[in-house]
């Protein structure tokens, strides 16, 4: 102890007997042996190329006009196609899960006379909740990650990153928090963890406090499905794909914007300071290697995502058939909760179900509409043939499951005001231990899990209360 | 760089031929609970590493073409030519004068962990920034390989790299590969091997003396770390480094510098 301190003085007083020009002439040195190093190493051949593909590329991609159309393009067309390809294999797996094996198990539980309560919260709760949430995830998750990940391969997202730099250098934040919030439209835990690329601690406060706006692998699929169900269906069939698509990125964008906003104000406010300037390389584009793309990001992603959702989905889908079939009285505890909820829920515009979805969801934001449809089986009592008592047995089609929510009383501000909080709600209990681990304080793992729920709370209050004035 | 002739080579055995390793590789991916050596990934950001780290663990460390992937280092094994072998690929930095924390990892690992070979994965198409890393690392260790990657863009742009001349100039082996397309890399395991059995020495480029003056300034303080840390692989450049003001690098030495590097350090805000 006692020698690094005297080594530490020494150092600190020869320190201050060099001059200033020290630092330079270490790293001149090193920088010409690597020029002079290089010279003599490289060689072109013949001509350089006339046409530069990765130049001319980049001058589209990055240009003030074409960069942000053809960011809006791109991620346009990937949404699409994903809203377009998941229905068809969706509506078969809930065929097969729901529509055909669950009834099996049901008569099978009957033969060798298995107790009501164990067959229900095996079958009812978690079989049921795990076979939706495959039916629901799996198809557009397995469409979505591939693109994604090809253009992550190909080179595009760190040019998304130098489109966004700029303004969030004006936001007062660091620039490379834009590569942080790619990230997180991954996982979020992910984006946090990737903050560690900025040096500075109070911009990465400001990345990892925002990293929850990014929308996540979780909440893409309710992103989807909701509007493939609502927005969708406001338009004629022929323009619903696109229109949900739309939906989709619009509020992914309102998700940059409110990350932006929320940067700004932090920097303005308790975490005031100077943007630091950095460098941002642009990689080559290099050609993906489309089948090794496609099987990693479908092995590495889709599956290990829709793993950690079953892992959710199971305990929560019994949580779910226990709180639905625990009577005090003549009603059962999911019941009060959300009748409790409703008139808090009416006023954002949402409804107690889907409030209490949330609270049941906090290990994972992936199972939140397989949550609502459980939920909804059981406080929509009387949902015709769909629901039997209080175990739960729906169809699985789009059809029946609009059914099923224009009987709970949704409406399209229910639908846009879930959008709403679905970006807009605390990060999953993962993302909060992570911030935890990567800031070591309570402080800001509280301010960053409140502050989005309660703008969410706030965003949802106003449109539904200037949605009910217009309308 | 010399071939060390006192070690007895004996042609015609299995063992020396670059064809029967590679098919005798093993990749453990992370099982790895005993090892011969530790060899280091670094580089800049972007060239490949995770790319080089999965063809030789064969596991599945997502890659992505953006700088800035790996954040932390995560580790793997294989067994080549009967030895275990543990790789540790390290977060992309552009320099080992640490700012941030990924940039921290890195520095610290080659400084503390010293592994037996450090492998520095540069991007071929931009040799000359990437060699400034590479004469960086050179200066605190002297077993490294340097691994010429991503020559299929380099072919694509037209540029040629001689990477014997190159392996000349930096007294370290020198091997052009195609991480993506698996080429290159019985080669990169020959020249690990190499270096890690010390078939191999390396005779690193070091950066030539300052100035006079400085190495003056510096002599007595490069005498008082080494009787403090015996183990230290190269104090002239943590004297260097010092002097230039980075008074962290003591704490790292301090702690063993590998602390650390277990889990995320909470960092004090003194903004809020």
């Amino acid at each position: 102890m006692n020698k690094t301190d005297d080594i530490l003085r020494k150092a600190s007083k020869l320190h201050e007997q060099i001059d200033d020009e020290f630092h330079d002439q270490l790293a001149e040195s090193l920088y010409a042996d690597a020029t002079r190093i290089a010279d003599r190493a490289v060689s072109y051949t013949g001509e350089k190329p006339r046409f530069d593909f990765d130049r001319s590329l980049d001058r589209i991609v990055t240009s003030r006009i074409w960069g942000f159309p053809l960011m809006l393009l791109l991620f346009t067309l990937v949404f699409w196609l994903t809203v377009e390809g998941a229905n068809y294999p969706s509506a078969m797996l809930a065929f097969v899960f729901i529509d055909t094996i669950h009834p099996v198990l049901h008569s099978w539980a009957n033969t060798i006379g298995m107790t009501w309560w164990v067959s229900g919260l095996l079958i009812d709760g978690l079989y049921l909740a795990t076979a939706w949430v495959i039916s629901v995830m799996l198809p557009p998750m397995a469409i979505f990650f591939p693109m994604f990940t090809l253009l992550e391969d190909f080179g595009y997202l760190p040019r998304v990153a130098f489109n966004l730099d700029n303004i969030f250098k004006k936001a007062g934040a660091h620039g490379k928090q834009s590569l942080s919030m790619m990230m997180g439209f991954g996982c979020n835990a992910a984006g946090i963890i990737a903050t560690r690329i900025i040096d500075s601690p109070r911009e990465r406060l400001i990345a990892i406090i925002t990293n929850n706006f990014a929308l996540c692998n979780g909440r893409w699929p309710t992103q989807i499905l909701i509007a493939t169900l609502f927005i969708g269906a406001l338009v004629p069939p022929f323009w619903a794909g696109i229109i949900s698509a739309l939906s989709v990125v619009g509020i992914a964008l309102f998700g940059i914007v409110l990350s932006l906003l929320v940067s700004w104000g932090l920097s303005n406010s308790i975490l005031k300071g100077e943007a630091s300037t950095f460098s941002l390389e642009l990689p080559s584009y290099r050609p993906p290697r489309f089948w090794q793309t496609i099987y990693t990001s479908l092995i590495d992603r889709t599956l290990i995502v829709l793993w950690r959702a079953i892992v959710f989905a199971a305990p929560a889908g019994m949580v779910i058939w226990l709180i639905a079939n625990i009577t005090i009285g003549e009603i059962s505890i999911a019941e009060y909760m959300v009748h409790f909820l409703n008139p808090i829920g009416w006023l954002i515009g949402l409804n107690g179900v889907i409030l209490v979805a949330y609270i049941v969801a906090i290990p994972a934001n992936e199972i939140i509409i397989p949550t609502v449809l459980m939920l909804m089986v059981l406080t929509v009592k009387n949902a015709g043939g769909m629901g039997s008592g209080a175990g739960v047995m729906f169809e699985g089609s789009e059809n029946e499951m609009m059914t099923m929510f224009s009987m709970g009383d949704w409406t399209l501000l229910t639908a846009v005001n879930l959008m709403l909080f679905s970006l807009l709600h605390n990060p999953c209990s993962t993302a909060i231990y992570t911030i935890y681990k990567e800031t070591g304080s309570i402080k800001w793992t509280a301010i960053s899990t409140f502050l989005p729920i309660i703008m969410g709370f706030v965003i949802c209050f106003m449109v539904a209360f200037i949605w009910r004035l217009v309308a | 760089m010399t071939v060390n002739t006192a070690v007895p080579k004996m042609y015609g055995r299995c063992e020396d031929c670059g064809i029967y390793n590679m098919a005798n590789l093993k990749k453990l991916g992370i099982n790895m609970d005993k090892w011969d050596y530790m060899i280091a990934l670094a580089g800049n950001p972007n060239t490949g590493k995770s790319t080089v780290f999965n063809a030789l663990t064969g596991l599945r460390q997502h890659t992505g073409n953006w700088p800035g992937k790996t954040v932390t280092r995560a580790e793997g094994g294989f067994i080549y030519n009967r030895r275990g072998y543990k790789l540790v690929d390290l977060p992309g930095t552009y320099s080992l004068m640490a700012t941030s924390l990924d940039e921290e990892v890195a520095r610290n690992f080659v400084l503390f962990a010293k592994p037996d070979v450090t492998v520095i994965v540069v991007d071929s198409t931009r040799l000359e920034r990437n060699l400034n890393l590479v004469l960086q690392i050179l200066e605190i260790t002297d077993r490294a390989v340097v691994c010429l990657n991503l020559m299929d863009e380099a072919k694509r742009k037209q540029i040629i790299v001689d990477e014997r001349r190159l392996a000349r100039d930096l007294g370290v082996p020198v091997i052009p590969t195609s991480a993506r397309y698996n080429q290159g890399i019985p080669e990169l395991l020959e020249a690990v091997h190499d270096v890690a059995t010390g078939r191999v020495v390396c005779r690193p480029h070091r950066v030539k003396s300052i100035s006079a003056k400085v190495d003056n300034i510096i002599k007595p303080l490069i005498t008082q770390i080494k009787s403090a840390f015996p183990n230290l692989p190269n104090a002239r450049w943590v004297a260097l480094r010092l002097l230039d003001g980075d008074m962290s690098i003591m704490n790292a030495i301090r702690d063993d510098g590998l602390g650390e590097l277990n889990h995320a350090p909470a960092f004090n805000l003194a903004v809020a």
